[in-house]
């Protein structure tokens, strides 16, 4: 028999018992859907925080204090590292003929206050590499000038929503702002970044490395920054600063040196498994549709035992109707598959217009093999009903109808 | 042993060798067919008869590869399909044997058109050589207006030429009837022998099981049984 006879033939059972077939199809409607939206959500979840933490390129590397012993591990809590990183280190490291930007970071809050309007906010002391690092746009003015590092300038550029609190409608670049014990003169504004996880440059103020180290009052730098020239030199680059900061302390190794896909690795891995975790699950539901599947397939079997008779009289062999019973099962597989993956794509589509920042949607992979499971799980449970019927002796299948004469 | 001469030849088509056939009722065996020998030649026409549970309808069965002789041999076209596989058995039911059944046995979702399209489906013949062979038959049995009708949409005796056109579509050499016209008034059943009979002079061997005495009088052998033999095996005229 013909594939397309057999999917024509299946199509009129398939299409004249519609309360049966919607049945079926809604099981696995729902199974399918399930699978592909809970991967959906699961990725969307990964990627959006990935995005936000993800704000530095991927041939940047991040130097720390304190030596981190073991990979996946904290680095120590400051206090236990016997060196700090200064910024003399930091000039050595951008002295590497493989570091085309360098930004030192030195982090804190401190309170802010221009004409009686207070604020806490964090503070970052950096170069104008930072601009490049981080990409950074100026709304107004201009960033941080290029000058030593060891030059502690009163200028300061701040984010869009803390010139909006200090200063609300009227200009800032010019004006004297307050920060703890020290004045510092606005500069630029910066553009929205929009939010980041990592760092909100809606609500920070940035400041000369030497001017945030003098306002703390702390030599120590938090981070420094290394963007490499090329992605090619990364691995090259780190061990480079790692040797130069070394040999700078004396010989021993207390700093770590970790690029941000590093970092992000084993917490990417953590969600992808929650991720699989939740579609295997979703998976399950499946095997229920697969149950459903079974029992109407038996039905169906037994319903059509003088169809079957018939078939074997006019010329149908065992595997001829094991084929077409499997077949059957098969459609309403691919039906309920097909339509299973629109209903969930259609929500998921809607999800990502109602929520635009989370980049909700399963990958092809998921939608492979939601579809494929449904296909399989049809087919697994449709060949008890099918061997069923194909071992049905012709002449008994016959006369079931008739009762016995 | 000839009772007619076809012009081609005259060996046996069928032979049934002491074939038994035993059904198991509880812890009583029940002989269906007891020893039966029967010799039937291309292009003859038989009537079986007899009464309820004297296993005329087994041996239909039988002869048509439905169901299997407990004990015997069963020479088919010079076969013998005792030790057939069931592809085998299946590809002799597909080619060689047609059946008519009193209830006709349409499927209920298709049309007139793709039950009679059925047996050439199952034989993986391609649509367009399907369409150029049923069109010719569906006239001449007269049901051509009717081929897109479902059966409900049929008279009985509509719906047994269909069922006729299905068990010829694939040229069968044996056509096998289980009281053809046990569902039909005279009118449409009178109509449904002669096509039988016609298609018969044309050279299919036609066997048609029956209670009716009138049809099984118009076969040119009758073969009577009683309690799993055959009891009677005469020639009309005789």
């Amino acid at each position: 028999m013909k594939l397309s006879d057999m999917a024509r033939f299946n199509w009129l059972v398939v299409s004249r018992h519609r309360f049966r077939t919607a049945m079926v199809m809604l099981a696995l409607i729902i199974g399918v859907s399930a699978v592909n939206l809970l991967i959906g959500l699961g990725e969307g979840a990964r990627l959006f925080i990935l995005g936000e933490f993800s704000f530095l390129g991927k041939n940047t590397l991040i130097v720390m204090p304190g030596k981190k012993e073991t990979t996946g591990g904290m680095p120590p809590i400051s206090g236990e590292s016997p060196r700090e990183l200064t910024l003399r280190d930091s000039q050595a490291v951008q002295r590497l003929p493989e570091v085309r930007l360098m930004a030192p970071l030195v982090v804190g809050f401190a309170e802010l206050s221009y004409q009686g309007r207070l604020r806490e906010s964090l503070i970052v002391g950096t170069s104008r590499d930072f601009m490049q690092i981080r990409k950074l746009i100026v709304q107004q003015g201009q960033f941080l000038p290029q000058s030593e590092l060891e030059e502690a300038r009163a200028v300061a550029v701040i984010g869009r929503k803390l010139k909006r609190e200090l200063f609300g409608p009227e200009p800032a670049l010019g004006r004297w702002l307050r920060a703890g014990d020290r004045r510092f003169r606005v500069i630029g504004v910066l553009s929205s970044k929009g939010q980041s996880l990592g760092m909100d440059f809606d609500e920070v103020m940035l400041v000369p490395v030497a001017s945030a180290q003098a306002l703390f009052n702390q030599e120590g730098l938090f981070r420094v920054f290394a963007e490499v020239r090329s992605y090619d030199y990364v691995n090259n680059a780190k061990d480079r600063i790692l040797s130069v900061i070394t040999e700078r302390h004396d010989g021993e190794e207390d700093v770590t040196v970790v690029t941000q896909d590093a970092l992000l690795a084993s917490f990417d891995e953590i969600l992808r498994t929650l991720t699989l975790a939740v579609g295997g699950v979703a998976a399950i539901s499946l095997i229920v549709a697969g149950v459903l599947i079974m029992n109407v397939m038996l039905i169906s079997v037994s319903q059509r035992t003088d169809e079957i008779g018939l078939l074997k009289a006019l010329g149908a062999d065992g595997t001829t109707i094991e084929r077409l019973f499997l077949s059957e099962a098969i459609l309403l597989a691919l039906l309920g598959g097909i339509s299973g993956l629109l209903l969930s794509e259609a929500i998921l589509a809607m999800g990502r217009s109602f929520y635009p920042d989370v980049p909700l949607g399963s990958p092809v992979w998921a939608k492979v093999a939601a579809f494929l499971t449904a296909i399989l799980t049809a087919l697994i449970f449709a060949y008890i009903p099918s061997r069923r019927a194909s071992a049905m002796e012709p002449v008994a299948a016959l006369n079931e109808g008739k009762g016995v004469s | 042993m000839t009772f007619m001469s076809s012009p081609v030849e005259a060996a046996d088509l069928v032979e049934l060798k002491s074939v038994d056939r035993h059904f198991q009722l509880g812890d009583q065996t029940v002989k269906a067919l007891d020893a039966v020998d029967l010799s039937i030649s291309c292009g003859e026409y038989i009537s079986v008869m007899g009464p309820s549970g004297s296993g005329k309808s087994t041996l239909l069965n039988i002869l048509g590869l439905l169901d299997q002789p407990s004990r015997g041999e069963y020479i088919l076209d010079g076969i013998s399909t005792t030790t057939l596989k069931d592809k085998a058995r299946a590809a002799y039911r597909q080619s060689e044997i047609g059946f008519v059944f009193q209830s006709y046995h349409l499927i209920p979702r298709m049309t007139a058109r793709a039950n009679m399209e059925l047996p050439l489906m199952l034989a993986g013949i391609s649509p367009k050589e399907r369409a150029a062979r049923i069109k010719p038959l569906m006239e001449r049995l007269g049901i051509a207006d009717r081929a897109e009708h479902l059966p409900k949409q049929l008279s009985g005796g509509q719906r047994q030429r269909v069922a006729i056109g299905r068990a010829i579509m694939m040229k069968p050499k044996l056509l096998l009837a289980d009281e053809p016209t046990g569902n039909l008034d005279t009118a449409s059943g009178t109509e449904v022998v002669k096509l039988l009979e016609e298609l018969n002079r044309e050279g299919i061997t036609l066997i048609v099981v029956t209670h009716d005495l009138e049809l099984g009088k118009r076969a040119r052998r009758q073969i009577r049984m009683v309690d799993g033999r055959i009891a009677q095996d005469v020639l009309a005229g005789n």
